[in-house]
């Protein structure tokens, strides 16, 4: 078991023979992910990594029949192509790119929702499943097949976390990284309910970070919900307000979304907390080690 | 990115709001002729910058003849504006609004955010203005409405109206603001705001509503779609290492403490920098030089990191996902040999290729301490800063 992402994921990608798109496409269909063909505009009817390239998704879909959209897009162009998949009907929509406009996220939000489907992302390294497939930016190589869940904000954190418990032996379920933006398509609750109601995941990783309040939100719901432990780190304790800290979504505004009040409120809820970046594989190892 | 306040209202009455006749000078030479232009007996000046509180700190003034503006705009023009939203140092004052002056009858708040949790636009009205919206929320929340406008459908007369009632309008300005607030709506997401408000909305002594202020906010992400927008950003305004920064694509804030940060990735960038703190040292600032990092943007970041003065070390994180930990140390090389780093160089390789890229930094000749996990890396920086 896994979540989101198995033995049964058909890939397309959408802006497929970008240069981005190509060399993450190329790295996972090394990883053996089943990427089942592409989309871009125009170059209907060619092949591009020996797979075969639509003019439209919904061309791809009469063809291939995927039922999972990875999207490398530019950013001015993501709303776009989400509506397109989503209009399509594929179940599972991951944008990987960043510096999308925050109001083309709020339509894309509400129809996404509208429809009953699932975006993850944007601005997000993606979905692995370890040994099984890789629909994202992130390095094959750090992951292990084991019973470690984890969701984080942010990509190379996710990569700490996935090498910290790697190392320790515990590996992962599926990781997931849900995006550093203001409007994120799918949010910890989201992901914190699969994990906890898939067999595999022994324990769940949050990697969180200063502004909104995602990580109180996430906090309640396990509280009431998630029977398995949650390990988190949150990312930003030294940071100052009112400053956007690269991410689009990282900034303390008003006072609130600050490092120390998310700390507080996840270790009411009885999540245990990593006390720096470093310890959230030993935090892990007290838990269920 | 943010616009000052005569932006603001420029932006505001090309939307058909209502703002009062109004001038800006970026010289005080220029007061009395825009004095006499806007016409009448009474005005009010106010120094532009990017912060809230300019009242406070004397960068707002009533004045009564057009002398007083040229004064006013001698004193402040180029003098740097300290108020409870700056730092110590204050924000450059690069131009003066003068405008003419509104006889207030009562004083309201109105404003529009991208709210996470509704995930829409969502105003926020209260019948209580000119004062700190946030005490109000904590004090006396009966006088706040919070109304979400949804993405797809828009706005709607009936939360106007809802607005209109909890601002206590009578039925003549419930009208008008039935029209504004269509306005307000479509200045927001015509123009990608991320932040609206106006504080104070006055209903005047002719009770009509009236915008005195307009504080406005703009997704960084969608200014691709306004160039004339772009126009309007006053870099005075901003930190010149964050300007600069930003010019070469990097993401760059400037801190406090002595110790430089590198770092690949927002995420890890503050972690690292919490990773600092952990040890006991002071990050000097946060720096996400992206998912690709070669030669030129690791140049520009040293460039940036070594600006401020107060940089005793520099710490480099990287995590190789998919780039090539050889190929980043051989840009970091070739960067600390174009730029002439003079402090100390901590250079912490993890992932793909590491140890190849551990290997070149200690055969490249340059001064470089290479250490394969952060937390050596982080102790061994706040060591050298100390």
């Amino acid at each position: 078991m896994s979540i989101l992402v198995n033995d049964q994921t058909r890939v397309l990608v959408q802006g497929f023979t970008g240069s981005q798109a190509t060399l993450h496409s190329e790295q996972s269909i090394e990883y053996g992910t089943n990427i089942v063909g592409g989309v871009t505009p125009g170059k209907g009817g060619t092949t591009h990594l020996n797979k075969p390239v639509f003019n439209s998704v919904a061309d791809a879909v009469k063809a291939e029949e995927p039922n999972a959209a990875l999207i490398f897009v530019p950013a001015p162009f993501c709303k776009d192509s989400i509506l397109e998949a989503a209009d399509s009907g594929i179940e599972l929509i991951i944008c990987i790119t960043e510096g999308v406009p925050t109001l083309d996220m709020l339509i894309v939000k509400k129809k996404i929702d509208e429809l009953g489907l699932r975006l993850i992302g944007p601005n997000c390294p993606g979905i692995i499943t370890p040994d099984v497939a890789k629909l994202g930016i992130m390095p094959g190589s750090i992951h292990k097949k084991g019973k470690v869940g984890i969701i984080s904000r942010s990509g190379t954190l996710t990569y700490e976390a996935v090498k910290q418990t790697t190392d320790l032996g515990f590996g992962q379920s599926s990781c997931v990284g849900i995006g550093g933006d203001p409007i994120p398509g799918s949010s910890f609750i989201d992901m914190l309910e699969l994990f906890n109601d898939d067999e595999e995941t022994e324990a769940i990783v949050m990697v969180g970070e200063i502004g909104g309040s995602a990580e109180e939100d996430a906090a309640d719901y396990i509280k009431d919900y998630v029977n398995k432990p949650v390990i988190s780190y949150i990312a930003g304790q030294t940071a100052p307000a009112g400053k956007r800290m690269g991410h689009a979504g990282a900034i303390i505004a008003g006072g609130k979304g600050t490092a120390a009040d998310k700390i507080s409120k996840l270790q009411e809820s009885g999540v245990h907390i990593a006390e720096s970046l470093l310890h959230i594989g030993e935090t892990v190892k007290k838990v269920i080690g | 990115m943010n616009l000052h306040e005569y932006q603001g209202k420029q932006l505001f009455a090309e939307f058909g709001l209502p703002v009062s006749k109004h001038e800006v000078i970026f010289n005080a030479d220029e007061a009395i002729q825009a004095c006499n232009k806007i016409g009448g007996t009474k005005w009010v000046v106010k120094a532009q910058v990017h912060a809230g509180g300019r009242g406070k700190a004397g960068g707002v003034k009533l004045i009564e003849s057009p002398e007083e503006a040229r004064d006013f705009a001698g004193q402040w023009l180029g003098k740097r504006l300290k108020t409870y939203q700056t730092d110590e140092n204050g924000q450059l004052v690069s131009a003066i609004l003068i405008e003419s002056c509104t006889d207030i009858d009562k004083e309201l708040y109105l404003s529009a955010v991208i709210d996470r949790s509704s995930q829409s636009v969502t105003f926020i009205a209260s019948s209580e203005g000119g004062v700190n919206i946030e005490e109000v929320a904590s004090k006396t929340p009966e006088k706040i409405i919070y109304e979400n406008v949804d993405p797809l459908t828009g706005p709607q007369p009936f939360q106007a109206r809802r607005i209109s009632s909890v601002l206590g309008l009578d039925s003549n300005q419930a009208k008008q603001f039935s029209g504004m607030f269509q306005n307000f709506v479509k200045l927001f997401n015509e123009l990608d705001l991320s932040l609206l408000e106006v504080n104070p909305l006055v209903i005047n002594s002719e009770g009509k509503l009236h915008c005195l202020d307009a504080k406005i906010n703009l997704d960084s992400n969608a200014l691709y779609r306004h160039p004339s927008l772009v126009e309007m950003q006053d870099p005075t305004q901003e930190d010149p290492r964050e300007s600069e920064a930003a010019k070469h694509d990097l993401s760059y804030v400037s801190l406090d403490g002595n110790i430089g940060c590198m770092v690949n990735g927002a995420g890890l960038a503050m972690g690292t920098m919490d990773t600092i703190k952990y040890f006991g040292g002071a990050p000097a600032n946060f720096l996400d030089v992206g998912g690709t990092a070669t030669q030129e943007r690791v140049s520009n970041a040293f460039k940036i990191i070594l600006a401020d003065p107060e940089v005793k070390v520099v710490l480099v994180n990287i995590f190789g996902g998919i780039v090539r930990c050889d190929l980043i140390a051989e840009g970091i090389v070739a960067a600390i040999k174009d730029v002439g780093v003079n402090v100390p160089v901590v250079v912490r390789l993890e992932g793909n290729n590491a140890e190849l890229g551990s290997q070149i930094l200690a055969d490249s000749g340059v001064e470089v301490e290479s250490l394969n996990d952060l937390e050596s890396a982080a102790r061994k920086s706040v060591e050298l800063a100390k």
